[in-house]
């Protein structure tokens, strides 16, 4: 019908997949947070440590560009698990955080603010598939810096390097893969929680922001007062510190046992969604 | 879709905290158009949310098109629309994205979705506003864009809550016509709540009225008019009460209303010229004389002042 046709008409076209309507909400808040020109130019930024790690690897397999700048190949860092560890340690808590600081906050809150849930959840999709699209938007955007260029440049390694050097060191892409995907979920449900507590945007970056900050600062006071290291159970990035070491097999000087990091993450995720559980809803019964 | 049970109440029951906010609401409602009225805190609101499945029952059923709300919610919710009382908007995006993102979300595709969405908007006479920002819009604007969104897909059953709030007297009377467009095209049954009789009046067949989470009336409007005995009202200059007793006295009902105004039930063998007749007989002047039938209004005082409701 033409727009011009000012008529009530019903549709009997094609119906789209039930179980496919949540990825509607990541699809319409990626356009959202693209309409930002500092977002974007932020989100190119985040490439550049890749592509600085790709001529890395590509300068170690090409001794004829290395005697052009005048290096030898001895003098570089080796490509191994610890470099590894390092590029997703810069991806994930430098870019991935700030990323999460600038999304997550902006992901529940408006629709919370501006009573948008009662639209959302009268129609085919559930408070976890609203969730679940939510966090999707973040989740997409955070794999985008990381795991994706992390495995992308360690198979880049293994190609030039021989596929011997991946049968060798599989556990590092792993790691990529494992490692990314934890923080990935503690960071995004994290920021989702910290939205749906505050209702505005900046309050909700200072209270994820603060909670970062302030979780290491109250773990220094715990340790200090009582003589022990599990203050640091309070710390996210010493947790991830702790789980990461465990699966990249490197020093990463973590402070905690991997069973406490672990509990301790699984507490924080726990609450996270306990708060998302409590907010989320399409009516509040006023007490 | 009219001759489909459309929504059947069985003993519904809805508790917060243990108070009972909807008590053993049993009814069919098959209307094309259903009112829902009662006073603020009778139930509503929660009645549609229970509808719609937010809430689950703490006793009895609910069906709509003969799903159950609560374990079929998942099919019956692509059939349906809802906009609600409250400001619910999405920030930061443009009314046609607003429109054509609920559109999707109710299983449209892409491109339906998009022509869709610029379709509903001229409809609701938001097409020159699509491409602003909803913050941007004014209330009347907004409730428009909330109706867009809930018919973009052609739900089969619709429920708008309080439409017409603190809308201008030209913005309500383009709400009801819309309302009313959309019930006469049969593509969709309304479930309409208000405090607004008038709205309900002018756009519904059926009505149920809630008192304390009870059905205090619930029946097909145009029967219960109907139904309703004609009466006259009279406009009298003289002794009012002297002419009512001499009405009374050849078999009509008569109650004043208003020094000077009463209302009469005339029975089979009594013809407005007895009362003329009367009235010179009696040196009282007839001014004006009507014939009236209850209206909502009356039924719905009627309704509030039993204490058991009339269903």
């Amino acid at each position: 019908m033409a727009v011009y046709d000012r008529r009530y008409r019903g549709y009997d076209g094609p119906i789209t997949a039930l179980n496919a309507r949540w990825m509607v909400l990541p699809r319409f808040a990626w356009g959202q947070v693209f309409k930002a020109r500092l977002f974007a130019v932020f989100f190119t930024i985040c490439f550049v440590w890749p592509v600085v790690a790709t001529l890395w690897i590509y300068l170690h397999h090409n001794l004829k560009a290395l005697a052009t700048m005048g290096l030898d190949a001895s003098t570089l860092a080796p490509v191994d698990a610890t470099f590894f560890a390092t590029f997703m340690g810069v991806q994930c808590f430098v870019f991935g955080g700030l990323l999460a600081l600038l999304v997550g906050p902006g992901l529940v809150s408006p629709d919370l603010a501006n009573g948008a849930l009662p639209l959302f959840l009268s129609r085919p999709i559930t408070r976890t598939g609203y969730a679940v699209g939510k966090m999707a938007t973040l989740a997409v955007l955070i794999s985008l810096i990381t795991w994706i260029p992390g495995l992308f440049l360690f198979f880049l390694q293994s190609w030039l390097e021989g596929w011997a050097w991946l049968a060798a060191n599989a556990r590092v892409g792993f790691a990529i893969v494992v490692g990314a995907g934890i923080w990935i979920v503690t960071i995004s449900l994290l920021s989702m929680a910290a939205s749906a507590l505050a209702r505005r945007k900046v309050i909700a970056q200072t209270y994820l922001l603060g909670g970062i900050i302030f979780g290491g600062i109250a773990g220094q006071v715990v340790n200090q007062m009582f003589d022990t290291k599990l203050g640091f159970a309070f710390a996210l990035p010493e947790l991830m510190h702790t789980v990461w070491e465990g699966l990249f097999q490197v020093p990463l000087s973590a402070q905690l046992t991997p069973l406490v990091a672990w509990l301790a993450l699984a507490i924080i995720c726990g609450l996270s969604i306990g708060i998302l559980a409590r907010k989320l809803k399409a009516f509040e019964v006023v007490k | 879709m009219t001759d489909s049970p459309g929504i059947e109440l069985q003993g519904l029951g809805v508790r917060f905290g243990g108070r009972p906010i909807l008590q053993s609401l049993t009814a069919r409602l098959s209307g094309r158009a259903i009112g829902l009225l009662g006073p603020n805190g009778a139930g509503k609101t929660t009645l549609i949310n229970t509808l719609l499945g937010f809430h689950p029952p703490s006793e009895g059923t609910a069906l709509m098109h003969g799903h159950d709300v609560v374990k079929g919610s998942a099919a019956l919710r692509g059939t349906i629309g809802y906009m609600p009382e409250s400001d619910s908007f999405i920030a930061g995006i443009t009314a046609v994205r607003f429109v054509r993102m609920m559109g999707e979300l109710s299983g449209l595709p892409k491109e339906a979705a998009l022509e869709r969405a610029h379709e509903t908007l001229q409809y609701v006479g938001l097409g020159e506003a699509r491409y602003r920002t909803l913050e941007g819009f004014s209330l009347g604007m907004k409730q428009m864009a909330k109706l867009a969104q809930a018919i973009v897909h052609a739900p089969k059953i619709l429920f708008l809550d309080e439409p017409t709030n603190g809308l201008d007297p030209p913005a309500r009377a383009r709400m009801i016509r819309l309302v009313k467009e959309i019930r006469d095209s049969g593509q969709a049954q309304i479930v309409l709540s208000s405090h607004l009789l008038r709205d309900v009046e002018e756009c519904c067949d059926e009505a149920l009225v809630l008192k304390d989470g009870k059905i205090a009336f619930h029946g097909n409007l145009e029967e219960e008019r109907r139904a309703n005995k004609k009466f006259l009202q009279v406009e009298t200059r003289g002794d009012e009460r002297a002419f009512a007793a001499a009405a009374e006295a050849i078999g009509c009902t008569c109650a004043l209303i208003s020094p000077g105004r009463l209302k009469m039930v005339l029975p089979q063998q009594v013809a407005v010229l007895d009362l003329y007749k009367i009235a010179a007989s009696q040196a009282i002047q007839i001014r004006r004389l009507d014939y009236k039938r209850d209206s909502l209004q009356d039924i719905f005082l009627k309704a509030m002042e039993e204490p058991r409701g009339r269903v």
